[in-house]
C-alpha cells in the first residue's frame, strides 16, 4: 500500500516556528514528528551573572503571550529560596494579575486560534465575514484582560510592575473599581462563550491521560500549591526533578519532558480543570454542567470548552478579588541577599512552568532552569496524533492535514516558550 | 474580486524573537477588523494558516538573526516587500538572545542543551539591518501598538509615520512626572532611552530600563556619570545598558566602556 505523507512545514495559529510531519501507511501511523524550528536563544545561559532582581524582566522576554506566568514562577522561585513571605494583598493583586493573562490568553486562543478549526475558516478575520459579533466578542474579552493586565503591570506585553517582593507600584481601590463593569461584561460573555463552543462538534476522541497540575487547598490554582496528578502524584514544587526528566524520543529530535517510569503527560486547562473542578467559582462550575462538560473531559478537542469555562473563572476571580482588595501598607517587602537556590511553579494560561534558579551571597544567578508547558506537553501531542490519526486516515490529505493541525493547536502551544528547551531540527527549505 | 486584488499586501515574518511584536497586532483589539478591511493580510502564520505568495507592499520583521538558514531567509523577505519594517528590539537591536555576543557561544549552548551538536546557531545575534536595507525600523520590547497602526496608516497613506525620536527624559516633563533621579536618587536610562512606552516605569517609582534603546543623539558619557554620581558601580553601569537593546551601538559602547573602566 503506497504511503501518505501529511506535511505541515510552518504551523499557523501557533505562537512560534514548528512543523508537523505525519507518514501514512493505509491507515497505519508510521511515524509522527512534531518539529520545532524556532532558534535557540539560550536563556538559561545568560541568566548567569545576571541579578535575581532582573530574572522576572528577563525571561518575561522567553514569551510575548505569557510573560506574567515568568515573572510569576521567577518572583516565587527566588523568594522562596529566600524565606520572603509577601503582604497578603500583594499575594491578591499577583493572583489578580494572572487572571487578566488568562484571560487575554485564553480569549485569543478559543476565538482567534482555536474556533476556526470547529468552523471551518483559515482565521478569525474570515470567520469575521460571517461571525462579526462573535469575533467582536472575543476581541472585547481579550481586551478586557489586557486592560486588567495595564492597571496592575503598566502594559499588557511585558509588563513592568511585578518584582521581588511585590510590585513597583499598587494600584488603589478606586482604579479596580473602574474594571468592575467591563469585568461583569467580560462573565456573562465568556459563560456565552462556553456554550457557543459547547456546540461545536467534538471528533470522538477520549485518551486515559495522566493529568498534571497544581492543586491548592482552597482555590482553582493559579500562584501556589501542590503539583498532583490523576495517577497518584503528589509532591512539592521543589522535587519536581526528582520526577520529571527530559528524553531523547525515537522519532523525535526534540528533548521532551517525561514522568519516570510512565512517560507522557498533559499539563494545561484539561489538566487544572480535571483535578481541580470542585474549587472552580460558581458560575464557572454552573457553567460546566449546562455545558454538559464536568469531569472527567478526556477528549482534547473539548478544551476549547474547558478554555471557556476557566475564562468565567478568571473573571469571576477577577472581581472577587478586587471587591475584596485593600491596599497593602507598603507595594513590597525588603528581600535580603544572601546565597540560595529555589524552585516555584506557577500555573500559566497553558499550564504548569517552573522555574529554578541558584544564586550567591551578592544576588548573582549561578544557575538557572526553566522548563515551560509546551515543552512539557509536546510529547502528549506527539501520542494523541499516533491515536488520532488511524481514525481519520481515509479521508482526504487536505482534511487529514487541517485535522492534525487542530489536535496540535488543541494544547495551545507555545513554541516560542520551548525552544530555549527543546532540540531542533532545521526541516524548512 | 477586483477590490480585493488592489487592497495593500501586508506579510509578518518571524525571527528569533518571543511572539510579542506581532501579538501587538492582535492586541489592537479596536483597531484589528477595521486593519483587516483596509489590507489583505496576506502572511501571518501566527493568526492564520491562509498564506498568500508574495510580493508583499509591506513587510513586518520581527526576531534577530541567529541561525544560518535565517541569515538566508532575510534576504528573500527583503527581496518580497516592497517596504521593510522592523518591529522590536530583537529585529531592531538584536533582542536580549544578543547577549551571547559578549560570550562563548558554544559554551552556551553546552549549558542548555544536552546534545550541543544538534544545535545550529550563530556566534551572534544580529539585526535585521546588519544583513538587508530597512525602510522603517519601530522600537521597544515590546513595540507599542498604536505605533505599529500609525506606521500602517502612513504607509498606505504614502507619508512619513508620526513617531517620536526623542527621549523618554522629555516624555516625563511633558506628562508632568516628578523625575525620580532627582527626587529620590533612583538609577534611570530615561535621558538616553527613546520614548514611546508612555515613560511607564518611572510612572511606577522604577527607572526606565531602557526597553526603546537609545534615544536620538543619546549622550551616553553623561548618561554614565550621572550613574556614577548615583553610586552605581562600573559592573552595573555596564549591566544596565546591556539587555533588550544591548548591541545597538549607543548601548553597546557604553557598557563596552563601562565594563573597561
Amino acid at each position: 500500500m503506497a504511503a501518505k505523507t501529511i506535511k505541515v512545514d510552518y504551523l499557523a495559529r501557533v505562537e512560534g516556528e514548528g512543523a508537523l510531519h505525519v507518514k501514512l501507511r493505509g491507515d497505519r501511523v508510521e511515524d509522527v514528528k512534531l518539529r520545532i524550528f524556532e532558534p535557540p536563544r539560550l536563556f538559561e545561559a545568560f541568566l548567569r551573572g545576571r541579578r535575581i532582581e532582573e530574572a522576572p524582566d528577563i525571561t518575561a522576554r522567553i514569551c510575548g503571550i505569557c510573560p506574567v506566568a515568568y515573572q510569576m514562577s521567577a518572583v516565587h522561585a527566588i523568594e522562596r529560596a529566600l524565606g520572603v513571605t509577601v503582604d497578603p494583598a500583594v499575594r491578591l493583586l499577583r493572583r489578580l494579575i494572572y487572571c487578566g493573562e488568562w484571560i487575554e490568553s485564553h480569549a485569543l486562543h478559543v476565538y482567534m486560534l482555536h474556533a476556526p478549526d470547529f468552523l471551518g475558516y483559515e482565521d478569525a478575520i474570515e470567520m469575521a465575514r460571517d461571525h462579526k459579533e462573535t469575533v467582536e466578542q472575543g476581541l472585547r474579552l481579550k481586551k478586557i484582560g489586557n486592560d486588567l493586565m495595564a492597571v496592575l503591570g503598566g502594559r499588557e506585553i511585558h509588563p513592568i510592575s511585578a518584582c521581588l517582593g511585590g510590585f513597583y507600584r499598587v494600584p488603589s481601590k478606586s482604579e479596580l473599581l473602574a474594571l468592575v463593569e467591563d469585568l461583569k461584561w467580560a462573565l456573562e460573555a465568556s459563560v456565552a462563550t462556553a456554550r457557543f463552543v459547547a456546540g461545536f462538534e467534538f471528533p470522538d476522541f477520549e485518551q486515559d491521560y495522566e493529568f498534571v497540575a497544581l492543586s491548592h487547598p482552597d482555590e482553582y490554582p493559579l500562584n501556589e500549591g501542590r503539583l498532583v496528578s490523576n495517577k497518584g502524584l503528589d509532591i512539592d514544587v521543589s522535587e519536581y526533578e526528582e520526577h520529571f526528566f527530559e528524553q531523547h524520543a525515537k522519532h523525535s529530535n526534540a528533548l521532551q519532558s517525561q514522568l519516570r517510569k510512565r512517560g507522557s503527560y498533559l499539563v494545561g486547562p484539561l489538566a487544572r480543570y480535571n483535578l481541580n473542578f470542585s474549587k472552580l467559582t460558581p458560575i464557572a462550575q454552573q457553567t460546566a454542567c449546562e455545558c454538559k462538560a464536568e469531569p472527567p473531559c478526556l477528549n482534547p478537542f473539548k478544551s476549547i470548552v474547558v478554555r471557556a469555562i476557566e475564562l468565567v473563572f478568571a473573571c469571576e476571580e477577577a472581581l472577587r478579588i478586587i471587591d475584596e482588595y485593600e491596599p497593602p501598607a507598603a507595594p513590597r517587602v525588603d528581600v535580603p541577599v544572601r546565597a540560595g537556590a529555589g524552585q516555584a511553579i506557577t500555573e500559566a494560561p497553558r499550564g504548569i512552568l517552573y522555574h529554578r534558579y541558584e544564586f550567591d551571597g551578592e544576588g548573582t544567578i549561578r544557575s538557572a532552569k526553566i522548563v515551560p508547558p509546551t515543552s512539557q506537553n509536546q510529547r502528549r501531542i506527539e501520542d494523541d496524533l499516533w491515536q488520532f490519526v488511524p481514525r481519520i486516515a481515509a479521508r482526504p490529505v487536505e482534511e487529514i492535514t487541517w485535522r492534525c493541525e487542530q489536535a496540535v493547536r488543541n494544547y495551545d502551544p507555545c513554541i516560542s516558550c520551548a525552544t530555549h528547551f527543546l532540540r531542533m531540527e532545521i526541516v524548512r527549505e | 474580486m477586483s477590490s480585493e486584488k488592489k487592497k495593500p499586501k501586508i506579510a509578518v515574518f518571524k525571527f528569533a524573537s518571543c511572539d510579542g511584536c506581532q501579538l501587538s497586532l492582535l492586541d489592537a483589539e479596536d483597531e484589528l477588523l477595521a486593519v483587516a478591511g483596509a489590507v489583505d493580510i496576506a502572511y501571518f502564520p501566527e493568526a492564520s494558516r491562509r498564506a498568500l505568495k508574495g510580493p508583499y507592499d509591506i513587510g513586518l520583521v520581527e526576531g534577530s538573526i541567529t541561525t544560518h538558514h535565517d541569515a538566508e531567509r532575510i534576504q528573500k523577505v527583503r527581496r518580497q516587500c516592497a517596504v521593510l519594517v522592523t518591529i522590536g528590539a530583537c529585529a531592531t537591536a538584536g533582542g536580549i538572545q544578543a547577549l551571547r555576543n559578549w560570550s562563548d557561544k558554544d559554551e552556551y549552548v553546552r549549558a542548555v542543551y544536552a546534545r550541543p551538536d544538534f544545535i545550529q546557531t550563530l556566534k551572534m545575534s544580529t539585526p535585521i539591518a546588519e544583513h538587508v536595507p530597512v525602510d522603517f525600523e519601530l522600537r521597544g520590547c515590546p513595540i507599542n501598538k498604536k505605533h505599529l497602526i500609525e506606521l500602517i496608516s502612513a504607509t498606505l497613506a504614502g507619508r512619513k509615520p508620526n513617531i517620536p525620536t526623542h527621549s523618554l527624559c522629555m516624555k516625563c516633563k511633558r506628562s508632568g512626572n516628578v523625575c525620580i533621579t532627582i527626587a529620590r536618587g533612583v538609577p534611570c536610562l530615561g535621558p538616553v532611552t527613546q520614548s514611546g512606552c508612555g515613560a511607564l516605569c518611572p510612572r511606577f517609582g522604577r527607572g526606565c530600563y531602557g526597553c526603546y534603546g537609545p534615544a536620538e543623539s543619546a549622550n551616553t558619557a553623561a548618561m554614565t556619570r550621572m550613574l556614577r554620581e548615583l553610586g552605581q558601580k562600573d559592573e552595573e553601569i555596564a549591566r544596565l545598558f546591556r539587555t533588550f537593546n544591548a548591541w545597538a551601538w549607543q548601548f553597546r559602547q557604553a557598557s563596552e566602556e563601562a565594563e573597561r573602566a
